[in-house]
């Protein structure tokens, strides 16, 4: 309960008992103690789970290898290869030297990093502003966010409020609807009640206000969660179509995703004019189509790692409490 | 995503909001005016997230009257005219579209609850006995990976993979075989989305799990070694019991999620399949509402799926609490 950092490095980490751990671990035994698969047993798991990796890595082998291939061995290869035949960088230059890609990239990169931002600070605010029982409109405050997660306004109300208030065609319509998530201002607050109250005690006798207690203490306390978080958020800016596809009609605003809708999914040909000026000839469309693929998973796996030991961190910080 | 967080951060914040004022950080309750002195910054700082809250979402939730009204763009909201509760008729009178949206939304999500709903227990079962903690995490990294993506790159792998220009089908045709028909054939429509959400967020959701498994009192396995026990047993007898309350949670929250299925994920293929096949209750609302101009008609049914997903889980909460089980919250 009062432990300042619930960040576990790592959960998947055997959360063993002190005298296990002296003891060491018992002969044909999990670490938590469970009985060991047999042989038989143990292949076929190995099995399975290199199945399930090898249906998430394939495809990803597959995408690159098409994104760097000439058009003569996409031809050969039917359009898509699980092996380039060689290292050409055409499309990456063509869909990345202007044109309607670049463009939605630039919208994609926008939106994704001004909404994460104002998420972040707008969720950690009101999770703080909601972090000490017993202080003013504390309760009513506290049920106006957690009736929200009971039901939802709809689609239609939704975009007919998005209208009335004036943010149709425009990108904050892509940013202000789905502004804060009541879980994650949950999940933050859960977090910040779990920093001691002698901390905050000690900073108010030296005269701290509540907004320097806040960025002062709390939010340099709570980069893991706000990191976790600050994800999610982001992520979910950065994937997301719909929305955008409501409400901008201007297809000059559209972001990445819905650009690879038209031009992937959809298989419209992305021509010359399309472009960037910077190439001769025009790389073969699946090696565009694939590397736009890329350049949409390219931020994610950029993050990824140095934010994985975290995720259960954030999945779990309110339960971890009750 | 939101869903398997949802259990987590609600069963803790609930109770604590209706009862527990025990926490550390309570402010005593003093004159009004004195409070307000002393929480006015508190009291600033939800300001914007409030602002957001009441605008997109509870004034959202008020213009669910056109459910009632019959609301044409070139009015607004206030001056189109009251049509009593004709707009329900679709739903009360049975619209052959209607239905058909019905009764995908249905197949799917029973399909989804039977075969997607337990992957994740069983894919975490199976990392949970990997003996190397190397080889754990380097497959747990890669497979959480997927739930990363939009639903435009997983159904553009998809099509890459499967497609008629896809990785498979060419390699039948350079060695002579049939082709296989996946991408855009009505038939196999659901086996399709249903092998998608599977590739994109079996892994992730064994997060829960795995934590729940490490949860797991580790003399309850020595104890049951001890007497004898099976690797099969300890799993019957420990493990899965160990996870009961987690599988409870997620299957209320799974009935409460039972009539939207997939909307992102269809309307992004819905073209190549056509919408006999396609259409469930979230693509109709959208199809019919926005794109067809029956804003009312598409309200309605729009509003009637809330109540009854919201009823179903207050429901399926109270079942859990009668056989002892902490559901989601405690009222």
């Amino acid at each position: 309960m009062s432990n300042v950092t619930p960040v576990r490095p790592d959960v998947n980490a055997p959360t063993t008992s002190t005298t296990r751990s002296l003891r060491g671990r018992r002969r044909g035994t999990l670490e938590n103690g469970q009985q060991a698969p047999n042989g038989g047993e143990r292949l076929l798991i190995g099995v399975v789970l290199a199945v399930c990796t090898a249906a998430v890595m394939i495809p990803f082998l597959g995408i690159i290898s098409t994104s760097l291939s000439t058009s003569e061995h996409l031809n050969q290869a039917g359009g898509f290869t699980l092996w380039p035949d060689g290292f050409h960088i055409g499309a990456y230059v063509s869909i990345l030297t202007g044109g309607v890609v670049t463009r939605a990239l630039l919208v994609s990169i926008g939106v994704t990093t001004v909404g994460t931002l104002l998420s972040l600070a707008v969720s950690s605010m009101m999770a703080f502003g909601l972090s000490r029982p017993g202080s003013l409109l504390h309760k009513p405050i506290l049920l106006v966010l957690l009736f929200s997660l009971l039901f939802s306004p709809g689609l239609i109300p939704l975009y007919l409020t998005v209208k009335q208030v004036g943010l149709l065609n425009s990108y904050w319509s892509l940013i202000l609807p789905g502004l804060i998530s009541a879980f994650n201002v949950i999940v933050l607050r859960a977090f910040f009640m779990n920093i001691p109250n002698e901390l905050f005690e000690s900073a108010r006798l030296d005269g701290a206000s509540d907004w320097h207690i806040f960025t002062r203490l709390v939010l340099p306390l709570s980069k893991a969660v706000l990191a976790v978080i600050g994800l999610f958020y982001a992520v979910g800016y950065w994937n997301s179509f719909f929305n955008a596809l409501l409400y901008l009609s201007d297809q000059s605003k559209w972001p990445l995703t819905l650009v690879m809708r038209t031009y992937v999914l959809d298989n419209a040909q992305l021509s010359q004019g399309d472009l960037g000026a910077a190439v001769d000839a025009l790389p073969p469309q699946p090696a565009l189509q694939m590397a736009m693929l890329i350049i949409a998973i390219f931020p994610i796996l950029c993050v990824y790692p140095f934010l994985q030991k975290h995720f259960t961190t954030g999945m779990l910080t309110g339960a971890v409490k009750g | 995503m939101v869903v398997e967080r949802t259990l987590v951060s609600k069963s803790a914040a609930l109770p604590e909001a209706s009862s527990g004022e025990t926490v550390a950080g309570i402010r005593p309750r003093k004159k009004l005016t004195h409070r307000f002195g002393r929480d006015k910054t508190l009291l600033l700082m939800c300001v914007p997230g409030l602002a957001v809250l009441i605008t997109f979402h509870y004034a959202a939730l008020a213009g669910n009257v056109i459910a009632w009204k019959d609301y044409k763009p070139y009015l607004s909201i206030a001056t189109s005219d009251w049509v009593g509760w004709d707009n329900f008729k679709v739903i009360t009178e049975g619209d052959p579209a209607f239905l058909g949206a019905v009764r995908n939304t249905l197949v799917l999500t029973l399909i989804q609850s039977v075969l997607v709903f337990p992957a994740p227990i069983i894919l975490a079962l199976l990392l949970n006995s990997v003996m190397s903690l190397r080889i754990k995490r380097a497959v747990q990294s890669v497979l959480y990976l997927p739930h990363f993506l939009s639903w435009v790159v997983v159904v553009a792998v998809f099509q890459s993979i499967l497609g008629g220009g896809g990785l498979i089908n060419s390699f039948l045709r350079q060695h002579g075989a049939t082709t296989l028909d996946i991408i855009g054939n009505p038939d196999l429509f659901i086996a399709l989305l249903t092998s998608q959400v599977m590739w994109k967020d079996t892994g992730w959701a064994t997060i829960l799990f795995l934590a729940a498994l490490s949860g797991i009192d580790s003399s309850l396995y020595e104890a049951t070694a001890v007497d004898g026990a099976s690797r099969w047993r300890q799993i019957w007898h420990v493990t899965l019991p160990g996870l009961r309350g987690v599988i409870i949670l997620l299957l209320i929250l799974r009935l409460g999620d039972s009539l939207s299925v997939g909307f992102e994920q269809i309307i992004l293929q819905q073209r190549a399949v056509g919408i006999d096949a396609s259409e469930v209750i979230d693509t109709y609302v959208f199809n019919h509402g926005v794109v067809g101009n029956s804003w009312g008609e598409a309200t309605a049914v729009g509003l009637v799926k809330g109540v009854i997903g919201t009823l179903l889980v207050l429901g399926a909460n109270k079942l859990a609490h009668v056989f002892g089980e902490q559901g989601v919250y405690k009222a």
